[in-house]
């Protein structure tokens, strides 16, 4: 007793306890890793600010467009986020489905094979998707517009007058829906594969089929993994240049008609196109765009996380 | 409603493995059978093919017959899904939906039944299977709260809930109590107890007095050595096993001289 009480241990986090000289290196260079994402951040979040910052003031008729900094960003974000969430809606079911089958459905010969390639769907470099989209898939979707266009041209959406030549918003959607496929159903199938087979043998053993056993115990515990890749993805489209500017066809502003040439452009796609052009306020005026962009990114990333906090007591974690 | 289960010349395979060879016996309704023997000697396999979830096992089969009331639980048009919601299992370590709350853990199984349910015949049936598992008086005031918040031995008692619920006819235990403290497996064999009168229990166990305390009949399995089959190599009233058992090795075991 008398020697436990002559060395009290010190408590956790004082510093004052015996510390091996490989903890104390570990501990700093994560400490400095961790670190360093905020000094990167700052600096691009300075750089973002100080250099929109003319941009900001200007007055209103030196923006390009004369219609000021406003009426410049907002058709830009506008196509950035409706080219992106058609990106996600049509790519979620789809990468969940692929990540199901992979997981629970396919033989594992075939699953290994169908995984790999879906891997290597994000090996591809997004101007080659720009390419293909522009010129095999844009083509082939113009018959598809106009029947669109004839038989459900009552709804906004697409009103038409349909492309000829395809390179809609819709297009591009369906682009980056490739595109962002890989990232959300590499993440939801890790996910699912993830879920303890103490929680699917409970399911099965209730009596559960193989979807409702999906249903009980693999979505519930699978869902903030996945709409953590949904995020990711999101991210991906919001921030694509190349492939957007390749098959996007320009012109006019703020429009739900997605299968028309007259397209808002992406805040990406928009710096990337008229950056080699530009000069004095017409880059500040870019930059500022950019950095509306990254606002948006991270308010995307704010809105993913809280929505996977939201029901944390019952993730699984615990 | 208990019923009796008859296994004849069962053999249990993973992949071209024989993990068990030529069960015969026969589990009476309404009692508690306890399996007991060496780690790897196959009880629990042997188990869990009592209500097919062996098979859910890649390249896991049976062959030989599962006889509950004189239907085959193997038989070409039985679906295992209904076995399974038949025969209730409890497993070694507690395993409640994380992702549901204390009420959904033990609606579970009756959602899947029968989607069209009342409120008031779901709550009656939810305070009724927790009384069954006496679980009710812990947490009736917070059925709205995850399962996994619970202790370990809660968490057991909420998947017995969970499993009698559906009014199986029979229930498996794989070790119910090997991840618990003494006073939640005395809760546990108390309840054992209880559901006897409702249903047929069978039960693994490591625990040599548990099946002692609790059980009718036992069933010793062994196996001869390393990748050879399990066999259940003396089946017999609890009493007899443990004072005066048929087998020399079924002696051996309980007495602690191997195994």
């Amino acid at each position: 007793m008398s020697s436990t009480r002559t060395t009290p241990p010190s408590p956790p986090g004082t510093g004052r306890s015996v510390r091996r000289p490989g903890d104390r290196v570990f501990a700093g260079t994560a400490k400095g890793a961790g670190i360093l994402i905020l000094v990167i951040l700052a600096g691009v979040t300075a750089f973002l600010l100080v250099e929109a910052f003319p941009a900001l003031i200007a007055p209103a008729e030196e923006i390009p467009g004369d219609g000021g900094l406003v009426s410049y960003i907002a058709p830009l974000v506008f196509g950035t986020l409706l080219a992106a969430v058609i990106a996600l809606l049509v790519a979620t079911p789809l990468a969940v489905a692929i990540a199901l089958f992979i997981g629970y459905y396919a033989p594992r010969r075939l699953a290994q094979v169908l995984g790999y390639l879906v891997d290597l769907l994000a090996a591809i470099p997004s101007i080659v998707y720009g390419f293909w989209g522009i010129f095999w898939l844009a083509p082939k979707l113009v018959p598809l517009y106009e029947w669109l266009e004839r038989n459900l041209g009552f709804i906004p959406l697409f009103a038409g007058p349909a492309s000829t030549t395809g390179r809609t918003m819709l297009t591009v959607g369906l682009v980056l829906a490739v595109m962002i496929l890989p990232i959300i159903s590499a993440i939801s199938r890790e996910v699912f594969l993830q879920v303890p087979s103490l929680h699917r043998e409970a399911a099965l053993a209730l009596g559960a089929t193989r979807w409702e056993m999906i249903r009980m115990a693999v979505f519930p515990y699978g869902r903030s993994g996945v709409v953590g890749g949904a995020m990711l993805g999101l991210g991906r489209a919001l921030g694509e240049t190349m492939a957007v500017a390749i098959v996007l066809s320009v012109s006019g502003g703020i429009t739900f008609n997605l299968i028309s040439s007259g397209n808002p452009s992406t805040i990406a796609a928009n710096i990337a196109l008229e950056f080699p052009e530009s000069s004095g306020l017409d880059i500040n005026t870019l930059i500022a765009s950019g950095l509306a962009l990254f606002v948006i990114t991270f308010a995307v990333n704010m809105l993913a996380r809280a929505i996977v906090n939201r029901r944390a007591d019952f993730s699984g974690a615990n | 409603m208990a019923k009796r289960i008859d296994v004849s010349d069962l053999d249990i395979y993973y992949g071209n493995f024989l993990a068990v060879e030529g069960v015969n016996v026969s589990i009476e309704p309404r009692s508690i059978t306890a399996l007991i023997g060496p780690s790897g000697c196959g009880k629990s396999t042997f188990l869990r093919s009592l209500n097919r979830m062996h098979e859910v096992i890649p390249g896991a089969r049976v062959e030989g017959k599962v006889v509950m009331d004189g239907v085959d639980l193997y038989g070409s048009d039985v679906d295992p899904v209904d076995v399974r919601r038949q025969v209730g299992m409890v497993f070694q370590r507690p395993n409640p939906f994380p992702t549901m709350s204390i009420y959904d853990n033990v609606a579970a199984g009756m959602r899947l039944n029968s989607k069209k349910m009342r409120k008031s015949e779901l709550d009656d049936l939810v305070e009724r299977s927790l009384r069954g598992a006496n679980l009710w008086n812990e947490v009736k005031d917070r059925l709205d709260r995850p399962g996994a918040g619970l202790s370990g031995g809660q968490q057991q008692r909420l998947c017995i809930a969970r499993a009698i619920a559906v009014e199986p006819d029979v229930l498996l235990m794989d070790e119910p109590c090997s991840a618990l403290d003494p006073i939640s497996t005395l809760a546990i064999e108390d309840l054992m107890t209880e559901l006897k009168e409702r249903f047929t229990i069978v039960i693994v166990t490591h625990n040599m007095q548990q099946a002692a305390r609790v059980s009718e009949q036992t069933g010793f399995f062994n196996l001869s050595g390393v990748g050879q089959p399990g066999r259940l190599i003396e089946f017999n009233p609890t009493e007899k096993i443990f004072s005066n058992p048929d087998q020399k090795a079924t002696e051996d075991y309980i007495s602690g001289r191997f195994g």
